[in-house]
């Protein structure tokens, strides 16, 4: 899977270094906002949107964030790790799906 | 452009999903029938890429961010097929894992942001691009532009998507049910972050993308060429 093209692979693991810039914009994006947000800064929650807005539990990782590593280390290592398991979950998920591919 | 969940209606969401799940069907075969086993690597460079890729969020004036998604230079050098599956991969680890985008509303974004944007940004390339090489100055310019074009028509998709909630759900007492501002401003919003900040970090990173690959992997940029005269010289040794 790494041997071939693994310039690729090295490029794309400096990239991954580089993710923790994306913490500099901390403004959420439009139409993006979070429960509190919308209190806090539209200034309303709307019944149907408040109703489903937690209809998936289980993100382990959310806001790639680590559960309890807080602080601008804390967020930086998160957002790392959560950028790396990220890759590897998606990389899994292309190898199993190739599985299909005959050759 | 992750719409999460409770900002559209099941009743709009839902439907866009079921239209979703035929072009997943196609893109997979497709993906399955043209590509060679030894490309899979490829197509997961290409989907851990667009993941790595949003989490790069970039400031945008007034408090917001954006951030480019990177499917058009996957749909460049794999094809629009392979980069709605590797988008869509990409984007549905991050509903699951980290909560980035809804589940009611994983087919809406993977509609917008895998499938339209990988095929509308890889047509405009290819239109701009005409017969000239893929790493040509001419080349580089369809790329930018194709990115840019991708970009920004999911992003028309995606605000018109969750604009029209607010037309169409609202309380007896009028106050909207689902998303909260009209169509004309979610399109005014998304549209100025995206032509003016997410559109130009989308074409420099897929004419950087492209420039990596032609340096590092040449064999995978000059298939036009490569491809004639592999197959003149198949021939000339039949």
């Amino acid at each position: 899977m790494f041997k071939h093209y693994s310039k690729l692979w090295w490029g794309l693991l400096a990239l991954l270094l580089l993710t923790p810039l994306g913490l500099i914009a901390t403004g959420t994006a439009f139409g993006e906002w979070g429960i509190e947000e919308l209190i806090e800064e539209v200034g309303m929650l709307p019944t149907g949107l408040a109703a489903l807005a937690d209809t998936w539990k289980y993100a382990i990782l959310a806001d790639y964030t680590i559960p309890g590593l807080q602080g601008t280390l804390g967020s930086v290592v998160g957002y790392i790790v959560s950028g790396f398991v990220g890759m590897a979950l998606v990389v899994a998920t292309i190898m199993l799906f190739s599985r299909m591919i005959e050759d | 452009m992750h719409i999460p969940d409770g900002y559209m209606s099941p009743l709009t969401a839902l439907p866009i999903a079921a239209v979703m799940v035929p072009i997943i069907g196609v893109a997979v075969k497709k993906v399955q029938t043209t590509m060679k086993k030894k490309q899979v690597p490829l197509l997961a460079v290409g989907a851990a890429f667009s993941f790595i890729i949003m989490m790069l969020n970039l400031p945008i004036p007034g408090g917001s961010s954006a951030h480019a998604v990177g499917a058009v230079l996957i749909a460049i050098l794999l094809g629009p097929w392979a980069a709605t599956v590797a988008v869509a991969v990409a984007l549905t680890i991050q509903a699951l894992i980290f909560g980035d985008g809804g589940i009611i509303t994983l087919g809406a974004n993977c509609f917008n942001i895998a499938f339209l944007m990988s095929f509308s940004g890889y047509y405009a390339y290819r239109l701009f691009k005409a017969k000239a090489e893929i790493s040509s100055l001419r080349g580089l310019v369809a790329a930018a532009c194709g990115g840019y074009i991708g970009i920004n028509l999911a992003a028309l998709s995606t605000a018109l998507m969750f604009g029209m909630q607010y037309h169409l759900f609202q309380a007896p007492d009028g106050t909207p049910l689902y998303f909260m501002y009209p169509l004309k401003f979610a399109v005014t919003v998304m549209m100025g972050e995206h032509l003016l900040f997410a559109g130009p970090v989308e074409s420099v990173f897929t004419v950087l993308g492209v420039l990596f690959v032609a340096q590092t992997y040449p064999e995978l940029i000059g298939t036009d060429r490569n491809n004639r005269e592999n197959k003149k010289g198949v021939m000339a040794s039949v």
